[in-house]
């Protein structure tokens, strides 16, 4: 079986795993321009400041202890709005795939939310929760449901019938079916489900905590523009951009786990 | 075959005994079979033969129970059938094997403890016991039908139900199967009905060849040739070509055939 257009080995060049170093290499060399022209005087420090400035910044938060309790505080929330938007979507997503009625009944209504922008109903969510944490956690939850209800029912809906009714044929009970077959069958797509999800995760934590709140990655973000710390303003978004990158290798390692059989996952 | 040949518990009498009576079965107001009575003993190996949506396939799923009659009834070993058939395996066109499980595991497909030994001895049987633990995606057209049809002797039914399977591989590949296909017959006597569009498949395989158009059947021809059949006997293809000439230009009332 051929796998995707391999890498051809460069010849004289070191026999280095590039298949690990290449997709470092984009962010390293914008990461050296970047610095190369912060220290050359070409970026105003106050619009971006240099690497450098950033990971000072980033050291002195560590130190005090700031940075993993915004952290610490920002992920709690992130998770608990993740399990719940996530197990309801998945919940409804397996209902709905599996039993017609329900299907009927209810994908209507959900899809009719689903088409409202979660973000454009903060001040609702604000009028109903106050400004505490149940808002965020509210928010995210709403926002992370509609991916993984989405990719959940139509992975459920795109197994090959040939496959249910072969099982039927050799005897599996429905509950055999649901779990030998539909179960596995769908993981693929609500794999895909998870990955959007994890990516709405934190982008409606980060506005969510820019609207009155007193801790988190966000608050911290948005107190250091009013204090004119643009380095720890450029710290944020790197956080922001680092844990969106573990959030999708952890998809990955799951998709290894679960579907190391998938075509996508390139079995030669 | 491997060192190891397990070989599964002992089973009862062979084939199931097959009574069909005025099977009808209609689809969207288009009746596709009218009042069909048929009779299969057991072991008897079946080919049904006829142009593409004269109804064959879904003769072939009302036996598995996949599809209801509206009409008429049928019996196995005298026991009216309700649902899903549990004495049947079929062997659809495509392999239909689970992609997320391995080549062993799609033959263990709803077998409980004893699962495994079984297993490997339906698999030597079609001899793909040395790639049991690979995935389906990597083996070839052929070898995914044989481990369909592994699996679907694994429980040694005594009905075995044969939905074209032989249609999406090569010639040779075809050729290679229909021979394991008879051996394996001949070896356990379950009763075989397989539905084909190939005429010289069916009269290699079958004891027994039924044309079916406009939903009954229109020829009924029995076949006591020796096994294995050569197809360039000259009984072989005069019975071949009696039968593509009811198919193509039937004539007249249904007949019943013993040459």
């Amino acid at each position: 079986m051929t796998s995707r257009l391999s890498i051809p080995t460069l010849g004289r060049w070191p026999r280095l795993p590039w298949d690990r170093l290449m997709p470092w290499l984009v962010p390293l060399t914008l990461l050296i321009v970047w610095q190369l022209l912060a220290q050359g005087g070409l970026i105003n420090s106050r619009v971006l400041p240099a690497p450098t400035a950033v990971a000072e910044a980033a050291l002195r938060l560590t130190t005090s202890g700031e940075l993993l309790t915004h952290l610490s505080i920002s992920t709690w929330r992130a998770t608990v709005g993740f399990l719940i938007g996530g197990g309801l979507g998945l919940f409804f997503g397996v209902v709905n795939g599996v039993f017609r009625p329900a299907e009927l009944l209810a994908d209507s209504s959900i899809q009719m939310i689903r088409n409202i922008p979660h973000l454009a109903m903060i001040p609702l969510v604000i009028l109903w929760f106050g400004i505490g944490d149940q808002a965020r956690i509210f928010l995210v939850a709403l926002g992370v449901l509609f991916p993984i209800y989405v990719n959940t029912f139509y992975g459920i809906r795109a197994i090959d019938p040939g496959l249910i009714e072969m099982g039927q044929v050799y005897g599996l009970s429905p509950r055999q079916l649901f779990f030998q077959i539909i179960l596995p069958g769908s993981l693929p797509s609500v794999l895909v489900g998870l990955r959007y999800a994890l990516g709405i995760m934190w982008l409606t934590l980060i506005v969510a905590e820019t609207i009155a709140a007193g801790s988190g990655i966000g608050y911290m973000a948005m107190n250091a523009r009013e204090f004119m710390q643009t380095d720890v303003v450029v710290l944020a978004i790197l956080l922001y951009a680092l844990l969106g990158k573990l959030a999708d290798s952890a998809v990955r390692w799951l998709e290894r786990l679960w579907i190391a059989w998938h075509p996508s996952q390139n079995l030669s | 075959m491997s060192s190891t040949e397990t070989s599964p518990a002992p089973v009862a009498a062979a084939g199931s005994h097959i009574r069909i009576n005025n099977l009808s079965k209609v689809f969207d107001q288009r009746p596709v079979l009218q009042n069909l009575t048929l009779e299969i003993g057991p072991g008897e190996f079946v080919a049904v033969v006829g142009k593409s949506g004269c109804g064959k396939s879904t003769l072939l799923r009302l036996l598995a129970g996949l599809e209801t009659p509206c009409q008429g009834d049928i019996h196995l070993n005298g026991y009216p059938l309700r649902g899903i058939n549990s004495l049947a395996r079929v062997m659809f066109q495509d392999p239909r094997l689970l992609p997320w499980r391995n080549v062993l595991q799609n033959v263990a497909l709803g077998l409980g403890q004893q699962g495994r030994s079984r297993s490997h001895w339906a698999l030597q049987q079609v001899g793909l016991d040395h790639r049991a633990r690979d995935w389906p995606t990597i083996l070839s057209g052929g070898q995914k039908q044989r481990v369909a049809l592994a699996r679907a002797l694994v429980t040694q039914p005594r009905l075995l139900l044969l939905d074209e399977p032989l249609g999406a591989l090569d010639a040779l590949t075809r050729l290679e199967m229909q021979r394991l296909i008879e051996q394996l017959w001949q070896e356990q006597r379950f009763t075989s009905l397989l539905v084909t569009h190939d005429v010289e498949e069916a009269v290699t395989l079958a004891d027994r060849v039924l044309v079916i158009r406009q939903g009954t059947i229109d020829l009924d021809v029995s076949i006591n040739l020796p096994r294995p059949r050569d197809l360039t006997q000259t009984e072989l293809a005069v019975l071949k070509q009696r039968i593509l000439q009811q198919i193509l230009h039937p004539q007249g009332s249904p007949v019943r055939e013993f040459p």
